[in-house]
This record gives C-alpha cells, sequence and structure tokens, in this order.
C-alpha cells in the first residue's frame, strides 16, 4: 500500500460487467457475491446470479474440489442470463485461479491474492510453478494484491487474533471490488452490523477489511481507472432479488392463501432441493406445516394423507428421491388428489453431480411410474418464474385433483434475479369447494355420496374431506368402480378408468404456446425451463445479425399446449436445446412427427448463449 | 358435526361391501370386535379414518362405514402421520399385516412410534403373508417351510414387541383374535392413549399358516400359556395362577409361585418411564409354544407429533404477527424502479 493521497482516477462508463469471485469454500465466497448483487440492485442495475458450490462440505482446503465461487453479471440493459464468460475474476487462493481462469474473457481482470500462492497451496492446485510469475496470465490484466497481509494489518488494531483476521479477507475484496465498480459503502456497513449482531469483534473486523479493500483500490497504484454502470431500464416497480428456490417455498404461500387452504409439506433433505424444506420451515407464522419424513417414500405418503385431509399438500426432492416417491405418484394419480411434486433436477444418474443442473427427468415426470399415470407438468423458465410456475402447478393440481410435478433444476435453484413484485390482489384465484352433500341417489332413492362422479367440464373428482357428515367413504389403489369408486376388477371398467384418467389430463387447460422474435421466420428454437434465459439472449443476438428468428419456450409439458403442432410445423428448421440427451424432442417427435434437431448438454454447467447462438447458426446453415 | 356423537350401533359402522376374507379367517373376528367397539367409544364416523396398506388385513378400511384409505404396501403410517398433521381433530387408525408393518414398512412403523404421532396401528400377525400366498414373514419363525423357502427359512424374525418398545412407542399392547372382550379392551385403550399406539393381534391365517398360535390362543392351550398382564397386579397365570414372572438378572422368567414365594413375583407396571421390564417380558416367549403375555406392555405419557406441529405454528404466528403475502414478498428487501 502507498502512502499517498486518494488518486484523481478516471471515471469510465461499463454497460455491464461479469465478476466471478472465487475461493476456497470456507472464504465466503457466496456471502460477498450475494452483497455485491444487493448493493447493485438497490443501485437499479439489472442483474443475475449464478453460484457454484462443490459437492462436498468442506472439501480439503485449499484444493480445486473445495472451489467455491459466485458469478454476479450486471448491467445498465435488460438481461436473462448471468453471462457466458466473466471479465474478472477475483481468486482467493491458487486452486480458485486453476480451477477459473479458463472460464475468462481474453484480456479480462484477474484479481489474485497473492499471499495465498506460497507453495503449499500451489502444490494443492496441482501448479508445477507460481502462475502469477510464470506468464500463465499472458493476455489478460492481472492484478496481484496481498489481500490476507493488508487485512490482517487493518484489523490488529482491534485486537482481532491473526488467526480469525484471516476470515475477514473477503470482505477485503468485496471492498476492493465495491471501490473499482462505484458502489456505495453504507448498505456494506449495515449488511455487516445486523449480519454479525452482537459480535462485536467480527463486525469491527469485517469493516476494517473492508474499508482497506475499498481504500486500497483508490491509493495503490495498480488500477488504471473504475468504472461505472448505470441503472437499467427496467419497467417501474418494487423489485427484490429472488433466487428460484425461494420463489418455489413463497409460491407454496401464496398458493394457500390463494386457495384458502392450510399447506403442508412433506420432504426429505436432499440437495438442491433442500432449501425450499428450509424456507418453508421458516415460515410457520404463514401456516406451513412442514414434515420432514425418514425417507421421500414417506414425504410423498404424507403429503398424500395430507391432501386426503383436505391441506395443499407439497413434496419437494430431486430425481432419486422422485425415484423412491414413485409408487406413492402412482397412488396419487389413482386416487386423483391434489398434490404438488417439486423436483428440483441435479446431474445423474444416482448421486450423479449433486450440486450441478440437469434437465434429465423429463421422461421421468412423463412416464417414470408403474403402468398408465398421467400427470402434469409445468416447468418455470427463471429464478423469478418459479413463483408462477408453483401457483400454476398448484391451480392444475386443485382444479383436476391431480398430481403435478413442477420440474425446476439446480441451476434455478441457486441463480437470482430482480423481480418485479406482482400486486398481490392480481394473483390467481385457484381455490376450489370441497364436496359436502349427496351427489347421487340409491335403489330405494336415498341420496348417497359417489366419490368418482366426475364434473363433466374438468373430469375431477370431488374433493370430499374426513370429516363432512354422511361423506364417509373408501379410496384406494385398487381400481374403483366408475361412480361410486368401490373395488371393480371388472375389464371394462378398468378400460374405461384409465381412459378417463388419461382424457382428464389431456384436457387440462394450459395456455396456448407463444413465439418469441420472428413469428414469419424459417428457423425456431424451442425450449423448456431454465435453457430460457440463454436461449433470449441467443435471440436478441442473432437478431441483431440481420437473422429471422423464432422461439417457443414451453412452460407446460404434459399436456403440451394445443397449439404446438401447428406452431412447429410452420418453421423449415427447429433446434431444441436441452440439458438432457434429446428427451422433449422424443416427445415431440412421437407426438407431432416433427423432426426437431436436439442440441444438448450434460456437462453440468447452463447454456452459455454463445452454444446455443452457434448451434442456431450451424443448424440454419446445414441444409 | 355436533359436539355429542350419535349413538350408533355396530351395523352403522358396517358397509355395504361384500368381506372378501376367506371364511375362517381370523380378520373377521377382528372386525367384529372393531365394530361393536365403535358405539361404546361415542365416536362420530365422519371423524373416523382407517388407513392401511397392503395386504389381506389391509382390506379391512373397506369394511368401516367411515372414511377410509387403502394405501400401498408398507407406507400406511407415513400416509397417516400427514393425515394426522394436516387434521389433528380426526381419529385415526392404522391397519396393516406383519409383512406390511415390519418388513416393506418398518421403516415408517418405527418412525410413526417415536415420534409419537396420534394415530392407533393395529399389527395383525399372522406370520406370514396372506396375500401374496403364503411366503415367510417377518414373523415366521426359522425354518418356516413355505414357498419361498421349501428348504426352510433362514431368517430370524422380529419379537413384534420387542421392535416397537426400542422404537420408543408410548403405547404398546398385544391381543389375539380368540377373544372379542380382549380385543376390544386393547382396541379402547390404544384409542383412549394420546400419541401413537400400536396393538398387536395375533391373528390367524387359516389357509396358509393355520392353528399357527394355537399353542397360546387355544382355550385348552391358554391357561398353560397365555399371560394377561394387568396394571398394578402380580404378573401370574395359570389355571390356579400357580405360575408367575419373576425378574432376575436383568431378564424375566417363569417360575412356581409356589417356589419363589408371592413377594418375588413382578408386579406390572405399564407407566413405567423405562421400557425395560416391558422389553423383559416381550422376552419372554420365543414363539407360540410357550407361556406369552398379552395385554398393555406399557403405556406412557409422551408429548403427541401433531398437536405439537400446530403448537409451534401458533407459537410462530405469536412471535411474529400477521401472515401478510405482500410483506413476505418484501421481507428479503427491496428497491423502487
Ligand atoms: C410394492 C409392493 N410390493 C409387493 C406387493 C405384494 N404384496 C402384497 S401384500 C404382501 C404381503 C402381505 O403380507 P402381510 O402384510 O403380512 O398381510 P397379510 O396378507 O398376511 O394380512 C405383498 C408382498 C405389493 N402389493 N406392493
Ligand atoms: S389368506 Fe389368510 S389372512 Fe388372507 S384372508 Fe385368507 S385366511 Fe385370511
Ligand atoms: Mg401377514
Amino acid at each position: 500500500m502507498t502512502d499517498t493521497a486518494p488518486r484523481e482516477l478516471p471515471l469510465q462508463e461499463l454497460d455491464e460487467v461479469i465478476i466471478r469471485f472465487a475461493g476456497d469454500s470456507g472464504d465466503g465466497m457466496q456471502l460477498t457475491g450475494d452483497q455485491f448483487t444487493s448493493i447493485s440492485a438497490a443501485l437499479g442495475n439489472d442483474l443475475a446470479t449464478l453460484p457454484e458450490f462443490p459437492a462436498e462440505i468442506r472439501a480439503p482446503q485449499g484444493t480445486l474440489a473445495g472451489v467455491s465461487a459466485f458469478q454476479v453479471r450486471i448491467s445498465d440493459f435488460a438481461i436473462t442470463t448471468p453471462g457466458d464468460a466473466p471479465t474478472v475474476l477475483v481468486a482467493m487462493n491458487p486452486a480458485a485461479l486453476k480451477a477459473q481462469l479458463h472460464n475468462v474473457v481474453q484480456g479480462g481482470a484477474i484479481i489474485v491474492n497473492t499471499d495465498a500462492f506460497n507453495e503449499r497451496n500451489l502444490e494443492k492446485a496441482g501448479y508445477d510453478s507460481n502462475p502469477l510469475e510464470d506468464g500463465s496470465l499472458d493476455g489478460y490484466r492481472s492484478y496481484p494484491v496481498p489481500m490476507s497481509q493488508i487485512t490482517r494489518d487493518a484489523v490488529a488494531e482491534h485486537g482481532v487474533k491473526p488467526r480469525d483476521a484471516e476470515r475477514s479477507k473477503n470482505f477485503f475484496a468485496l471492498g476492493l471490488i465495491s471501490w473499482m465498480y462505484t458502489r456505495p459503502i453504507e448498505p456494506t456497513m449495515e449488511f455487516i452490523s445486523t449480519k454479525f449482531r452482537g459480535k462485536e469483534l467480527v463486525i469491527k473486523a469485517n469493516e476494517a477489511a473492508f474499508y482497506a479493500g475499498y481504500n486500497f483500490g483508490e491509493t495503490a497504484e495498480l488500477f488504471e481507472s473504475h468504472y461505472e454502470i448505470k441503472p437499467a431500464e427496467l419497467p417501474s416497480g418494487e423489485y427484490t432479488n429472488i433466487n428460484g428456490n425461494t420463489a418455489i417455498s413463497w409460491g407454496c404461500i401464496a398458493a394457500g392463501q390463494l386457495a384458502q387452504l392450510p399447506i403442508f409439506l412433506g420432504s426429505y433433505p436432499i440437495t438442491p432441493a433442500s432449501d425450499i424444506l428450509h424456507d418453508l420451515s421458516a415460515l410457520k407464522h404463514f401456516g406451513a406445516r412442514t414434515f420432514q419424513a425418514e425417507d421421500e417414500i414417506a414425504a410423498a405418503a404424507s403429503a398424500i394423507g395430507a391432501a386426503f385431509g383436505g391441506a395443499l399438500a407439497f413434496t419437494t426432492t430431486s430425481g432419486p428421491g422422485i425415484a423412491l416417491k414413485g409408487e406413492g405418484l402412482g397412488l396419487a394419480v389413482s386416487l386423483e388428489l391434489p398434490l404438488v411434486i417439486i423436483d428440483i433436477q441435479r446431474g445423474g444418474p444416482s448421486t450423479g453431480l449433486p450440486t450441478k443442473p440437469e434437465q434429465a427427468d423429463l421422461m421421468m415426470a412423463m412416464y417414470g411410474r408403474h403402468s398408465e399415470s398421467p400427470m402434469p407438468i409445468v416447468a418455470p423458465r427463471s429464478p423469478a418464474d418459479c413463483f408462477n410456475a408453483t401457483i400454476e402447478a398448484c391451480r392444475i393440481a386443485l382444479r383436476y385433483r391431480t398430481p403435478v410435478m413442477l420440474l425446476s433444476d439446480g441451476y434455478l435453484a441457486t441463480s437470482s434475479e430482480p423481480w418485479l413484485l406482482p400486486d398481490v390482489e392480481d394473483l390467481p384465484d385457484i381455490g376450489v369447494e370441497f364436496h359436502t352433500g349427496y351427489n347421487g341417489t340409491n335403489e330405494d332413492g336415498e341420496g348417497i355420496f359417489l366419490p368418482y362422479l366426475r364434473d363433466p367440464e374438468t373430469l375431477a373428482r370431488p374433493w370430499a374431506i374426513p370429516g363432512t357428515p354422511d361423506l364417509m367413504h373408501r379410496i384406494g389403489g385398487i381400481e374403483k368402480e366408475d361412480g361410486s369408486g368401490n373395488i371393480s376388477y371388472d375389464p371394462e371398467n378398468h378400460q374405461k378408468m384409465v381412459d378417463l384418467r388419461a382424457a382428464k389430463i389431456e384436457a387440462v387447460d394450459v395456455p396456448d404456446a407463444e413465439i418469441s422474435g420472428d413469428s414469419d421466420a424459417d428457423f425456431c428454437m424451442l425450449g423448456w425451463g431454465s435453457t430460457w434465459g440463454a436461449i433470449d439472449a441467443a435471440l436478441a443476438r442473432l437478431q441483431k445479425a440481420g437473422k429471422k428468428v423464432a422461439h417457443i419456450h414451453l412452460t407446460h409439458l404434459n399436456p403440451l399446449p394445443k397449439n404446438l403442432g401447428e406452431l412447429l410445423s410452420s418453421f423449415d428448421k427447429v433446434i431444441c436445446p436441452e440439458m438432457n440427451a434429446g428427451q422433449l424432442v422424443n416427445l415431440i417427435r412421437a407426438k407431432y412427427l416433427i423432426d426437431v434437431k436436439p442440441v444438448n448438454k450434460m456437462n453440468g454447467v447452463p447454456f452459455t448463449t454463445a452454444e446455443i447462438e452457434s448451434a442456431a447458426l450451424e443448424a440454419m446453415d446445414a441444409s | 358435526m355436533t359436539d355429542t356423537p350419535t349413538r350408533t350401533e355396530p351395523a352403522d359402522w358396517a358397509t355395504d361391501q361384500e368381506v372378501r376374507w376367506c371364511p375362517g379367517c381370523g380378520d373377521y373376528s377382528i372386525l367384529t370386535a372393531m365394530r361393536m367397539l365403535m358405539p361404546e367409544l361415542e365416536v362420530d364416523r365422519e371423524k373416523t379414518v382407517f388407513v392401511s396398506g397392503i395386504g389381506c388385513a389391509a382390506r379391512f378400511p373397506y369394511y368401516m362405514n367411515t372414511y377410509g384409505m387403502h394405501g400401498i404396501h408398507g407406507r400406511a403410517p407415513a400416509i397417516a402421520t400427514g393425515l394426522a398433521m394436516a387434521r389433528p381433530d380426526l381419529d385415526i387408525w392404522v391397519i396393516g399385516g406383519d409383512g406390511d408393518m415390519m418388513s416393506i414398512g418398518g421403516n415408517h412403523l418405527i418412525h410413526a412410534l417415536r415420534r409419537n404421532v396420534n394415530i392407533k396401528i393395529l399389527l395383525f400377525n399372522n406370520m406370514i403373508y396372506g396375500l401374496t400366498k403364503g411366503q415367510f414373514s417377518p414373523t415366521s419363525e426359522v425354518g418356516k417351510v413355505t414357498k419361498s423357502s421349501p428348504m426352510g427359512s433362514l431368517d430370524t424374525p422380529f419379537n413384534p414387541m420387542s421392535l416397537v418398545l426400542g422404537a420408543e412407542a408410548s403405547f404398546v399392547a398385544r391381543t389375539h383374535d380368540m377373544d372379542r372382550q380382549h380385543m376390544m379392551d386393547m382396541f379402547r385403550r390404544a384409542h383412549e392413549h394420546k400419541g401413537a399406539a400400536i396393538v398387536e393381534v395375533f391373528q390367524n391365517c387359516n389357509v396358509f399358516n393355520d392353528g399357527a398360535w394355537e399353542g397360546i390362543t387355544k382355550k385348552q392351550n391358554r391357561d398353560a400359556n397365555l399371560i394377561t398382564l394387568e396394571h398394578g397386579k402380580p404378573v401370574r397365570f395359570g389355571a390356579d395362577d400357580e405360575f408367575g414372572v419373576m425378574v432376575e438378572n436383568g431378564a424375566a422368567k417363569v417360575v412356581s409361585v409356589a417356589d419363589v414365594g408371592e413377594a418375588a413375583i413382578l408386579v406390572h407396571d405399564e407407566n413405567k418411564a423405562d421400557p425395560s421390564t416391558a422389553f423383559m417380558l416381550s422376552r419372554l416367549s420365543r414363539g407360540p409354544f410357550e407361556p406369552t403375555p398379552i395385554g398393555v406392555f406399557r403405556a406412557i405419557e409422551r408429548i403427541e407429533y401433531a398437536s405439537s406441529s400446530t403448537t409451534q405454528l401458533a407459537m410462530a404466528h405469536n412471535d411474529k404477527g400477521s401472515a401478510d403475502l405482500a410483506e413476505l414478498l418484501r421481507s428479503r428487501g427491496t428497491w423502487q424502479v
């Protein structure tokens, strides 16, 4: 550090920056990234984030396996993805540099904590020589900063032990980046004092480290300029920054209120779905009754029991858990009770890549049960859209008395974006009535209750809950007689019930698919779920380059929108980027005999805009 | 819904569904006991739910004119847990066989018991898989010859009473299908209990395991082999109460009262917080050929799960106040554009 007075550095305006904070999983990179995101949101930037966690809680310190990263993109224009490649990398140790450098754009800025580049750490990261000295960083703008040392010096005067002092270095990094991108100081000071309330020493240390970083930027003759990113032009209103899992949790609460039903969640912890269990468990004052079951089988079964009792019931999990719930979901199909199953998809099969996203449970959602057991499927397209999609899944479940699968994934679950808050008054009414009276008569002309007598419009059966006088009835997994619901092994009745269950789901009222981009294009990109952001961004780039391109994005995967076949057949060529080996492609080909071209990726990393753009260009060029 | 339940007759609790158990099956007498008990409990049919898994035993809900769910194999305790949590106002009975409850559903059984969910579990133990036509079950004896064990089963059986005592069950009882009054007494006691109650019913499968319990339950064998536990009374049995049970070296054993003296005989205390004595009683018999206790092994008070979850909801509501959705959406900070 120099002693010179603050320098007047030029302020450069940027339209966007993509910063990736990377360090050891114990280095607090998620917290740093989160806080930088909050400050930027408050400044009015549009933004998108992408956290990246190691699968192990505390992988050995300093190793590649232990690197935890947080990417945030902030801009002065509307964006839909956290960006393909970071333009700035903050690397807290050699492992972070090694794991992340290849992602950074050429000419990007690399800010490293030089203190961590000792022989031991270099060796742990698998470096034969020091990348700070051997030319590895040629082609980047590198900024070596002794973060640990300066942090230690800065906090020493507050009486913090040297060993604890190191812990504040993420706030040093945050201070430095806050200076670089002219973020205000106060919000972070407030954040520190609330977050660490009651721990005076920690507050002092983190504040001191933050200021040290901020001042370092200003005074060290290392940086040529600092930057400003103006607010984005977003629709006006009140915003919050939300990730997909929180949006789902709030969607569950909202759905309960909209339906005026108590909500019940049966769940067994699994990454990346556990946060919904955590969130809802902390919302007991909203009447959220959560049950941490002994396994996913019990989680699904308890939700079925709660639904029978008249609750709006949910069960949350990831792929392996869906496999366990399978038998119970068959029962739910047969019982025709409302139930929402939430699958936060992750890499598989088996434990696979538990912290990485995939969209490869589509076929399981569609067909992964014994026999013919059709189930509506809803898939959110962005973190904030998880809120709407959850309400939509509940609407279908309640209206049609059916289990509904909500397919999110690990990408949507943890990444975040600004969300223009809806007016609560404008949310849809999804309430349904419990059945309370007889709906038939016996031979003697007396009133009776027929639990499988269907509503002629929706084909839904009546939902009469225990406690309702006179409507005592028994339901079960054995085939039921149409109408009476009594056990029936009659062949014709079974055929009829199979057909009815299929017809009910096929007739679910899903909105028509819409085309974005050029509706008169010859070329279309078809997507579903979390690929929306990248496809949408690719669409913009292609259009900018003068191409005519259409984009159709599906929220409803079962049943598919009624107009989809017609829409798709109006294009010469359709590609379908998805994070699986071509599952939607198979459904589309089977249903419409349209030869959609698969664009597949299964490396645990969401599609980049560039990948989709080049796949589109290639497909357009191919004859 | 009325506050004072309407008076009912056993027939009011029967459905119009034809009962389809094999003629002579022990399940019939359990059904009769239940239908006869219900009017005595003075409960409403619409507030009563029978939940079951799969098996012969699990057909039970179809025959009770209440709400009911015939679920999937082994999962009834889990289904009932969700129902009990959503609806603490209901009387929930869970019915299942030895396979249903202790093989495929063993996990759910032990967890429902340890949580002490307010459900009444009746375990119809016929020591065989009835519905799938006679394979050995987790209570079948070692060496049991069945279609799937032609050279004799290799599996050591569960002792259901020991198992559930180990699972922290707060109410544990046992009865048999040849004694209607005793069944009704045990079911009544289970119903009165606040929390999870489990009652094992020795049940005869006259098709695939006929007479399996005869050594205990047949009239002429009862004196020698049936020990009826009664709270506060010395554990004695025999035609003239000439036998008793005493605890020695950490185990219960059958003794002649004349040999040891009345004072040495164990006085049964079902309310004992420590389950060790109940466990010793459960180990007294190795099978239906030795003196075997029936009755309430254990009945202790322990915090009930579903109502506790309701209490937490109420506490949270008191602490954090209103459940305003618009506020929730703003709870992580907002900004204006
Ligand atoms: C998932 C599943 N596996 C297997 C079966 C077949 N099955 C039905 S009942 C049963 C065993 C029944 O034995 P138990 O629970 O003792 O009841 P019981 O028929 O003896 O009353 C089996 C194996 C099934 N229905 N579902
Ligand atoms: S098979 Fe056995 S248990 Fe099943 S109904 Fe027949 S006699 Fe009863
Ligand atoms: Mg059995």
